[in-house]
């Protein structure tokens, strides 16, 4: 039990770590209606590169800095993909995913590099005491909200919004939607290699294999954020909290099904099942209320 | 104001399903022309309005607006001379925003979008002055999320948007077909309202050919992609449905078919 309690601040630490990186699949996925799988991809990147660029002797501001922009143009690779020549969002993504792979694996060399808080100054570190991580991790929440809270209350992030929403819409309003999807693209996975940065200074290396799945941690993050923190949240910033919200819980829940003895080999595919069931939710409602409009008659009709 | 010449535009070319849409329209309005255009279905009606707006690019042909050569513009840019309504109440707005943002971003229509606000405090009291003229109590919904709107007030903010900036041309493309006839003739009246207070050139598509005579001062009749009929001034005003169907059996030697359009 000790055990178990001692690790929950490690898992509210990732939890705030994917959570940055839950923000850039929320950016995506519910603003701009893209589902862009580039982030399995774009999130090893930011890894690989904030590892080797502080293995290599750069100061680690400098680093996750470099980390950040590497995703921002993978995610301009995928919305080029899309908007000049025209592929699916869905393939887009899967392709530069694909590419990143390669490219993950020349930037590292090899299939892991070991960064060890014992020989370089890292920000958040297993070897930090728990509070510092904590702290520094929701300095950076905070500060990510902050900055996309103002963006998109802005007539240009006002336009992104607009273009996810109603494309036909805003091309009629004059607005660029393939420069708005660029825009988007670019800036989410610019979040999302952050979150990479982050995550291998916490878990001490980066792996070729760490961005597996993460765009269904991302998924979880979003709708278990939407599920126990109210899918009527209003308020931008309030929303972006919850998506930080739900990724500490898929974290604490993570710990606690492993603290119970759970195989972990079997939690990539709960977590897929339980996004698949949350997905499913608003569709199969949308069923029945329909049969049900049929039987009662009349009573569907006072919302129309 | 508007000049079509010789605009051509077929679907789906060289395979069995292709469909010459356009077959060569040639139409001039000029300033103030108030335009309502009927045919059946296939007649190249919308497809007329979507070529103008540049939903695609046309295969032959020119298109001018006040004076623009806008043939190869994208449709985004064209949008600064050009005010849009649909025929569906959900495509003429975005749903999960506010009225006031709706209306903010239809006002940068044609102007760089920057790191400014997206909404001022004077744009506000603009919009409020604004909505009230509409008469459905939006002026005091302002933050209200327009997906939560009523078909008939989304269109009507539509039209509010369309003519926040005076458009060189206002298309409407059967924008009231989706409505109750009760809202559909509140929202024509809106129409006409505006369109004669900011003396707009205006299309209006309609399936109701007593719509196409009361409304506008010209009616075009279209059939297989062409303008078949171009009626105005004193011919127009004295218009009958009974003429107008026996003049499309004359010109094209066929019964008008169109249930919808007899129907209604």
């Amino acid at each position: 039990m000790l055990n178990y309690l001692a690790s929950l601040p490690g898992a509210i630490s990732q939890g705030l770590i994917w959570g940055i990186m839950a923000i850039g699949v929320y950016l995506t996925y519910r603003i701009l209606d893209f589902a862009d799988l580039t982030v399995d991809g774009s999130i090893c990147t930011g890894a690989c590169v904030c590892a080797m660029a502080v293995v290599g002797g750069l100061p680690l501001w400098l680093a996750m800095i470099l980390a950040t922009i590497s995703g921002m143009l993978s995610g301009l690779v995928t919305a080029l993909f899309n908007t000049v020549l025209g592929i699916p969002p869905i393939l887009s993504g899967i392709l530069t995913q694909l590419i990143l792979w390669s490219v993950n694996l020349k930037i590292l060399g090899k299939a892991n590099q070991a960064l060890s808080a014992r020989n370089y100054k890292l920000l958040v570190t297993q070897l930090n005491p728990a509070w510092q991580n904590l702290l520094v991790l929701a300095i950076f929440c905070a500060a990510v909200i902050g900055v996309l809270y103002w963006f998109f209350g802005t007539e240009t992030g006002s336009a992104i919004r607009a273009t996810g929403n109603n494309p036909a819409m805003s091309r009629a309003q004059g607005i660029n939607t393939n420069v708005m999807k660029v825009i988007g693209l670019v800036l989410s996975n610019g979040l999302v290699a952050l979150a990479g940065a982050l995550l291998s200074q916490f878990l001490g290396q980066a792996d070729i294999n760490m961005g597996k799945g993460a765009i269904v941690i991302g998924l979880a993050a979003v709708i278990i954020g939407e599920a126990v923190f109210g899918r009527r949240v209003r308020n931008f910033a309030l929303s972006l909290l919850c998506v930080i919200g739900g990724s500490v819980v898929y974290y604490l829940v993570y710990q606690t099904v492993i603290y119970l003895g759970l195989d972990t080999d079997l939690l990539k595919m709960l977590s897929a099942v339980m996004v698949a069931i949350f997905l499913a939710i608003p569709y199969l409602k949308s069923k029945t209320k329909v049969r049900s409009k049929k039987t009662t008659d009349g009573e569907g009709h006072k919302n129309a | 104001m508007l000049e079509l010449i010789g605009v051509k535009k077929t679907f789906n070319p060289g395979t069995v399903n292709a469909k010459q849409a356009l077959a060569g329209i040639d139409l001039k309005l000029n300033e103030g022309d108030f335009v309502t255009v009927i045919g059946g279905n296939g007649a190249g009606k919308s497809t007329t309005l979507n070529a103008i707006a540049g939903s695609w690019p046309i295969d032959e042909g020119k298109i001018i607006i006040g004076g623009n050569d806008v043939t190869h513009m994208p449709e985004h840019k064209r949008a600064k001379f050009l005010g849009r309504v649909f025929q569906d109440p959900m495509l003429g707005t975005a749903a999960n925003m506010e009225i006031e943002e709706n209306l903010a971003l239809a006002a940068r229509r044609g102007k760089t979008r920057s790191l400014r606000w997206r909404i001022t405090d004077a744009e506000r009291k603009e919009y409020r002055e604004l909505l009230s003229t509409l008469e459905l109590g939006l002026e005091d919904r302002m933050t209200v999320k327009v997906g939560l709107l009523s078909g008939g007030q989304r269109q009507a903010l539509t039209l509010l948007m369309a003519t926040i900036n005076r458009p060189h041309l206002l298309l409407l493309d059967e924008h009231t077909a989706a409505l109750d006839p009760k809202t559909a003739a509140k929202v024509l009246e809106t129409t006409d309202r505006i369109i004669s207070q900011m003396n707009l050139t205006a299309m209006m598509v309609t399936h109701n050919m007593r719509d196409a005579i009361t409304h506008g001062n010209r009616l075009i009749m279209m059939k297989d992609g062409k303008i078949i009929l171009d009626i105005a001034g004193e011919e127009k005003k004295n218009l009958t449905v009974e003429a107008l169907l026996d003049m499309f059996s004359k010109k094209s030697g066929e019964e008008f078919a169109s249930d919808r359009a007899l129907l209604s």
